[in-house]
């Protein structure tokens, strides 16, 4: 949780009345849990970068009568110096990875950060020269500042791996949607493309993942004419065949 | 992009719509498709982005910071107050929150987002009832007008007419309402009937000026077409049409110049619009459509020869021309401060800093003009040197427009060297995709630094046309100028020396591609020359031709086939 370990610091600052004197240091040492390891998606595929693990990364900043802090996590990371060593571990995440046949569809769907597993997926299925369809629901902000890897899509759909791109930007005039919106109204390709043997993807915040789910047994409701109950099954039926995979933090 | 591909995607445009409807609904990407910003144009609007920007984005993976500028159709730059508080607002709601007066006397936004475009087209037409059509493209643009109103009656009916020719002349394609109106399309969609301009549009652009003698604030001389006001006791008797004239070149290119006007005829005042289409058609049909720098009616002009050009224009129009009627011009400047119009109100000319309405720490022109435009009923007049005129100020209401005029410190002109209230640079940087030195944000700088080297040699109160452009394509209009610096690269530009002081004569190269420090110390042995040597009275632009290596400049003659 960024933050939390300042505002647990605030905390019990009020609730001991502590001021500085011998063994507050310890006694402050003692009511802190130890820094969890931070969880990041790789932005990248070893076949297009090489030995580099890209990542992206949203600075948390949250206001406090203080002023402003930084996420310790993600402060940390957005103040590193370049060329800044850093202890890091893989964790492999088998729930989340490419489908082994490169000829699968992929519809995609994140916000924010989480678009972050998607460019490695691209940029590893390009390598491969997968024949497999691709499509990404992407929802952020602003895109002027917020379309993260902007370019590379924007590259990939000139070259034809990206094959549709549906964006919804939250704070731009004429648009201010969400990801979920863009799943609704396009729910009739989506569905066809999942019927089809696509694979779906989702990853991003919690809430976004259901709200996505959400959207998607409504689309089964209205557009396949299936109950609550059905609808649900059906959801449970994709992710038992490996073609509904979620990663939400 | 080549002069064929240009033509290739005007051709099938389908009467200038191109994809533009999908384009804008692109969400990936704040630019357009690279042929709808072609098309673009001819609705009034350029792509440009944020250059100071580029790098930074490049290396966070995102697209540069496209953002678009919007250019008002406003004939001789005339505008209610009403109109003026509409473009406030959307400047405020849509674009960077400043208005840019351009030398043709038109309003341009900048820093529009390609989705807000249309709501800004929107808000432009039903707020401040002003279209974009044909601001910018190969078409007729702006026509300028003498923003004088001491000729009164004169003035206004000059002014009217520009306006019917500027519609005359509008492209028929009902694109524009599709697009950004939401407009019905008919039947012929796509295959409108364009009378004067055909499937292709011009060649190039095209400027009209209409010029009030003995004011040449248009340089009426730069214009592909111009039209001299003759009035014989206040009463307008009819045009000396002037044609070939254009700014733009391109550096190291010697095909390619700036070139004056020469003089055509004399029609009556009913006869320009039918002599203005003749004229777009004879460059319609004979312009050059492969080499875009070289496709502007000065080349036509040329290749054609006088006689033959005006032969075919009188061909077109079903007239023959009458002869010139002369005419003297007394300066190309503005006239700032109260000055009287012959009914008996008041106009009052303001000069505007780099032509940018902004507020500003040495003056607050946003805010005060808009307090003006409240109170103020009789709107505005932009002038051909990016300034502007408040019109039709009764004498009961001066008092109150000289306070608030001081009251936000747009009183600059009281204040100011005749150096830098003479002074025009174009926008340039960071918007301008052409730009290749600054301008406008280097005026300030510049222009103060100009002005201590002429106090230096006792030259303070000593009126001098400086003029900056970001370019050689010449939006200040560069080779007027007495002094003008002409963008070549980051800090460097070409220097040009000897125009006069009425748009009548070209200046010349003095120095290629020189260091501001460079031009600086050129300057300095100059004017040091100058301030001993000059005869009573005599410009600097006169002096350096006199008395320094320029030649003098060629007379206006007839361009030879």
């Amino acid at each position: 949780m960024p933050g939390g370990g300042w505002s647990r610091v605030c905390r019990w600052r009020r609730r001991s009345g502590a001021g500085h004197g011998p063994g507050v240091a310890e006694e402050l040492a003692a009511a802190l849990a130890p820094l969890a390891p931070r969880l990041y998606s790789i932005a990248s595929s070893r076949l297009e970068e090489g030995e580099v693990a890209a990542l992206a990364v949203a600075l948390v900043r949250t206001a406090t009568p203080e002023g402003p802090r930084d996420g310790a996590g993600s402060g940390h990371l957005a103040a590193l110096a370049e060329g800044a060593r850093l202890r890091v571990f893989w964790e492999p995440n088998p729930r989340f990875r490419l489908p082994a046949e490169d000829e699968r569809d992929l519809v995609m769907v994140g916000a924010g950060t989480g678009i972050a597993p998607f460019r490695a997926f691209l940029q590893e299925r390009a390598a491969r020269g997968a024949r497999g369809r691709h499509w990404l629901l992407y929802g952020a902000r602003r895109r002027g500042e917020d379309f993260l890897y902007q370019l590379d899509w924007l590259r990939w759909r000139r070259r034809g791996l990206l094959h549709r791109l549906s964006l919804a930007f939250s704070r731009q005039r004429g648009d201010r949607a969400y990801v979920q919106d863009r799943l609704r109204e396009e729910g009739a390709e989506l569905l066809a493309w999942i019927e089809g043997g696509a694979a779906l993807y989702v990853c991003g915040g919690t809430a976004m993942g259901e709200g996505v789910e959400a959207a998607l047994g409504e689309l089964l409701i209205r557009l396949r004419g299936l109950s609550p109950e059905e609808a649900a099954a059906r959801l449970q039926a994709w992710r038992a065949e490996g073609r509904y995979r979620r990663d939400l933090y | 992009m080549d002069g064929t591909e240009v033509e290739r995607i005007k051709r099938e445009s389908r009467r200038l719509r191109g994809t533009l409807a999908e384009s804008l609904a692109d969400r990936a990407s704040g630019a357009l498709a690279e042929a709808d910003q072609v098309i673009l144009k001819f609705h009034g609007s350029y792509q440009q982005d944020d250059r100071d920007r580029r790098e930074a984005r490049q290396a966070a993976f995102l697209e540069p910071a496209y953002q678009f500028m919007i250019r008002t159709r406003t004939p001789g730059g005339a505008l209610s107050s009403a109109q003026w508080l509409a473009l406030d607002a959307i400047a405020e709601r849509f674009a960077n929150g400043t208005l840019r007066l351009t030398t043709r006397q038109a309003v341009q936004l900048h820093g529009v987002l390609k989705e807000d475009l249309k709501p800004a087209m929107q808000a432009l037409l039903r707020e401040a009832r002003l279209d974009t059509i044909a601001a910018c493209g190969d078409v007729n643009r702006t026509i300028s007008v003498s923003a004088c109103p001491e000729a009164g009656a004169l003035h206004r009916e000059v002014l009217a007419l520009a306006a019917r020719l500027s519609e005359a002349l509008l492209p028929r394609s009902r694109a524009y309402l599709e697009i950004w109106l939401d407009g019905e399309r008919l039947a012929d969609s796509g295959e409108e009937e364009e009378p004067i301009y055909g499937p292709s549009y011009l060649p190039r652009k095209f400027k009209i000026a209409f010029a009030i003698p003995p004011r040449n604030d248009v340089e009426v001389r730069a214009q592909d077409l111009g039209f001299v006001a003759i009035a014989a006791e206040g009463q307008l008797q009819g045009f000396t049409v002037t044609v070939g004239g254009g700014m733009g070149m391109s550096a190291g290119d010697p095909r390619t110049y700036p070139r004056l006007a020469v003089d055509l005829g004399f029609v009556a005042p009913e006869q320009v619009i039918p002599l203005a289409a003749a004229v777009l058609t004879v460059q319609r049909d004979f312009g050059e459509r492969r080499e875009r720098k070289r496709a502007r009616l000065k080349y036509t002009l040329e290749t054609m020869g006088l006689k033959a050009f005006r032969a075919e224009v009188e061909r077109r129009a079903g007239f023959v021309l009458a002869p010139p009627r002369p005419f003297g011009f007394a300066g190309s400047g503005d006239a700032f401060g109260w000055i009287r119009e012959p009914e008996g109100a008041w106009s009052l000319g303001l000069w505007v800093p780099g032509g940018r309405v902004a507020d500003r720490a040495e003056a607050r022109f946003r805010s005060g003009l808009r307090a003006i435009a409240e109170r103020h009923a009789g709107g505005f007049l932009l002038t051909p040197n990016q300034n502007l005129i408040v019109r039709g100020v009764a004498p009961g209401e001066r008092e109150g427009i000289a306070a608030l005029v001081r009251e936000h410190g747009l009183d600059l002109h009281e204040r100011l060297r005749p150096l830098r209230r003479e002074a025009v640079a174009c926008v340039a940087l960071p918007s301008c995709p052409l730009a290749m030195a600054e301008a406008e944000r280097a005026l300030p700088e510049l222009g103060a630094r100009l002005e201590r080297l002429l106090e230096r040699h006792g030259l303070a109160e000593v009126p001098i046309g400086f003029r900056i452009s970001g370019c050689p394509n010449g939006c200040s209009r560069p080779y007027l100028a007495e002094i003008a610096f002409v963008g070549r690269a980051p800090g460097r530009y070409d220097l040009r020396l000897g125009g006069d002081r009425r748009g009548e004569r070209l200046n010349d190269l003095a120095g290629e591609n020189l260091e501001v420090e460079e031009i600086f110390a050129r300057l300095d042995r100059l004017l040091a020359r100058y301030a001993s040597e000059r005869r009573a009275g005599e410009p600097f632009g006169d002096f350096v031709r006199r008395a320094w290596v320029l030649p003098a400049a060629a007379p206006l003659e007839e361009p030879t086939p």
